[in-house]
């Protein structure tokens, strides 16, 4: 396994001559779950369209599993914004699912039994198999997150980017998330998922990055998750701090634990 | 002239038979392809597309000094293309919208087009007799073989769409996505775009320029009414396609000089004010019967909250009838209590112990209960 699983050098992006992330350097763990966290207009959804190569870097280089994005492309798999799309579309769940394995079939060959049952694998392992033949537009906010993330397991990648998977989720899609995410790094693959809620960074996540245009910091969350970090990046006014940052720099002040406290919340619950 | 007549006429007559052809021809690719323009909420590109055209046909006469249908279509799609080559440049380099730079496009070559129609008017040749039909459109000059030409140009078209079904859908559904499974998305884009040139360019002579958008978007707004599912709505916005240039073909077939390319999008703006209101689910029809009741539901479980009121008084009793009066001061300004009862009865919730006294039932009472005492159902 490579080092690191994306590689940020010197990332600099700008929309209409306003830099949106300025001299960003980043390194994601493989077999971690990483969190983007930053304000709003801080450019973590612009980092994960920049990994994906969607947005044009106006300086930089980005490597994912050593290699390019085209070259690793059949090994990323992307869960955008649910809002990003026309619901109202005529297309059922299974359809859209089934748009995750669209990269590996090429031009023109159409999804078939194998590629089916694989979408119906996914749709079980996000708790909607029975909404298979369901018109989209009948879908809940929770369930519509939780068909784009069953079209992003389709995909069988060792990289998942996710842009605010928990954003206005109910409390049911929210554990599904997570369990899919936990089994994800059981398997060894890497997630990096935009994140908006702070006071579930600790729980939910190893890593975290957080950002404001600069990256102001990344690594451990028991290292990175403090307070004055946050206030760096959200000037002063962050909200859900109480309570969540104290505790991530009480665990700092502690002699330093091998792990984080996540991973070892984690792994009874996984075996 | 009885229906019957007009259908053998459409049998037997040779003109109205090829018009009939050409239009459903024309109308099906039309149909088809407009899906994506409107799924991709892109229907004024139809109109800019079949602005953009005019200019082509005018250039494609001046050059060759041929008013073939062939030269004037092929002028036609470079046009059109280029034009939408122009509106996705615009939305590209500048900070313009994609809606301003349709509309620049369509009335800058739209403007071109016209004074190039004036030019080759004014010209002493008589061979130029014809071309500002292209801007209305007159479908009875059309001809077997362009009718020919029609059918074979709009088939290519299908087949492609046919064949290129997936990456159509995950460009129309989501772009960004798509690129990111490595979808060349520009490329895939220009390619849908040119299929609709296709499909505009090859009714501008029996629809014109003006119109030839409503035949884009028309029959796929109708059928969207009707189905959820994307191949469902492409095949009925086809047949509707096909439909309207049929029946306006044999409406302007009565004679009254009422032109052809008119009827048939006047054909499909009437299938699109029918799906609007009637297709179900989405239709105004059963929005308004669905809201309806819901209103009536609301209605007779409200009824059914107030007996169970006036029940608890007696400790639940159920033999214990209240008036009608009762219930109706109760019930001030809320219509249909007589109805709500009889609902009620009716799924065994209430009976009438005597005319006009009424009490729940055993199950009327457990329904209540689980309706309105969350906390206490089992």
């Amino acid at each position: 396994m490579t080092e690191t699983a994306i590689e940020v050098n010197d990332l600099t992006v700008a929309y209409h001559e306003r830099p949106v992330l300025w001299d960003v350097d980043l390194r994601v763990r493989p077999g971690a779950l990483t969190a983007i966290v930053g304000p709003n207009g801080a450019g973590k959804t612009t980092l994960i369209k920049a990994i994906l190569g969607l947005v044009s870097p106006a300086a930089g280089q980005i490597r994912v599993l050593g290699r390019s994005y085209r070259e690793a492309r059949s090994e990323v798999a992307y869960v955008p914004q649910r809002g990003s799309v026309d619901w109202d579309f005529p297309t059922s769940v299974l359809d859209v699912v089934l748009m995750g394995t669209y990269g590996s079939l090429g031009w023109i060959r159409r999804p078939g039994k194998r590629e089916e049952s694989r979408a119906r694998e996914a749709l079980e392992k996000v708790g909607m198999e029975a909404f298979a033949h369901r018109q989209i537009s009948q879908l809940s906010g929770g369930q519509q997150q939780r068909v784009f993330l069953a079209r992003a397991l389709v995909q069988d990648a060792r990289v998942y980017l996710m842009d605010e998977p928990f954003q206005g989720v109910d409390a049911r899609t929210e554990r599904a998330i997570v369990d899919v995410l936990r089994e994800l790094r059981e398997r060894g693959d890497t997630v990096v998922a935009v994140h908006h809620a702070l006071q579930t960074v600790p729980e939910y996540f190893d890593d975290a990055v957080i950002l404001n245009v600069r990256r102001i910091a990344s690594g451990p969350v028991g290292e990175v998750f403090t307070e004055e970090n946050l206030r760096v990046a959200y000037g002063g006014r962050v909200p859900f701090l109480q309570g969540v940052a104290g505790g991530a720099s009480a665990a700092r002040d502690s002699p330093p634990p091998p792990e984080s406290p996540v991973d070892r919340r984690a792994r009874p619950e996984a075996t | 002239m009885s229906i019957g007549e007009l259908f053998s006429l459409l049998l037997f007559d040779y003109t109205l038979r090829t018009v009939a052809l050409g239009t459903a021809a024309l109308g099906a690719v039309a149909g088809a392809l407009g899906c994506f323009a409107v799924l991709r909420r892109q229907s004024l590109l139809g109109d800019a597309i079949a602005h953009a055209a005019l200019p082509g046909i005018g250039l494609a006469f001046l050059l060759t000094g041929s008013r073939a249908t062939p030269v004037l279509v092929l002028g036609a799609a470079l046009a059109g293309w280029i034009g939408t080559l122009f509106v996705l440049w615009i939305v590209r380099s500048s900070r313009i919208r994609e809606d301003a730079a349709l509309g620049i496009v369509l009335s800058v070559f739209f403007g071109v087009g016209l004074v190039i129609l004036t030019f080759v008017q004014r010209r002493p040749t008589a061979a130029q007799a014809g071309l500002e039909t292209f801007l209305f459109g007159q479908a009875a000059t059309l001809l077997l073989r362009d009718v020919l030409l029609i059918a074979s140009l709009g088939g290519a078209a299908l087949v492609v769409l046919a064949l290129f079904w997936k990456e159509f859908k995950l460009l129309s559904f989501d772009p960004e996505f798509g690129a990111s499974v490595g979808l060349p998305v520009t490329r895939v884009d220009l390619l849908l775009t040119s299929l609709l040139v296709v499909a505009i360019v090859i009714g501008l002579q029996a629809v014109g320029v003006v119109l030839i958008s409503a035949l884009v978007v028309a029959p796929a707004a109708a059928a969207r009414q009707w189905t959820d599912s994307l191949s469902v709505m492409v095949v009925l916005a086809g047949f509707l396609g096909a439909l309207a240039g049929v029946a306006g073909s044999m409406v302007s077939s009565l004679g009254g000089g009422i032109p052809t390319g008119p009827t048939i999008v006047l054909v499909a703006s009437l299938a699109v004010i029918i799906s609007l209101c009637f297709a179900p689910r989405r239709g105004l029809m059963a929005g308004f019967l669905r809201e309806r009741g819901t209103r009536r539901r609301l209605r007779v479980d409200a009824v059914l909250a107030d007996l169970y009121a006036l029940a608890a008084q007696h400790g639940e009793a159920t033999s214990h009838a209240h008036p009608v009066a009762v219930l109706r001061a109760m019930q001030e300004r809320r219509g249909g209590l007589e109805r709500s009862l009889e609902a009620l009865e009716s799924r065994g919730l209430a009976r009438e112990v005597r005319p006009g006294e009424w009490c729940l039932t055993k199950a009327g009472v457990e329904r209540a209960r689980t309706l309105f005492l969350p906390e206490v159902a089992p």
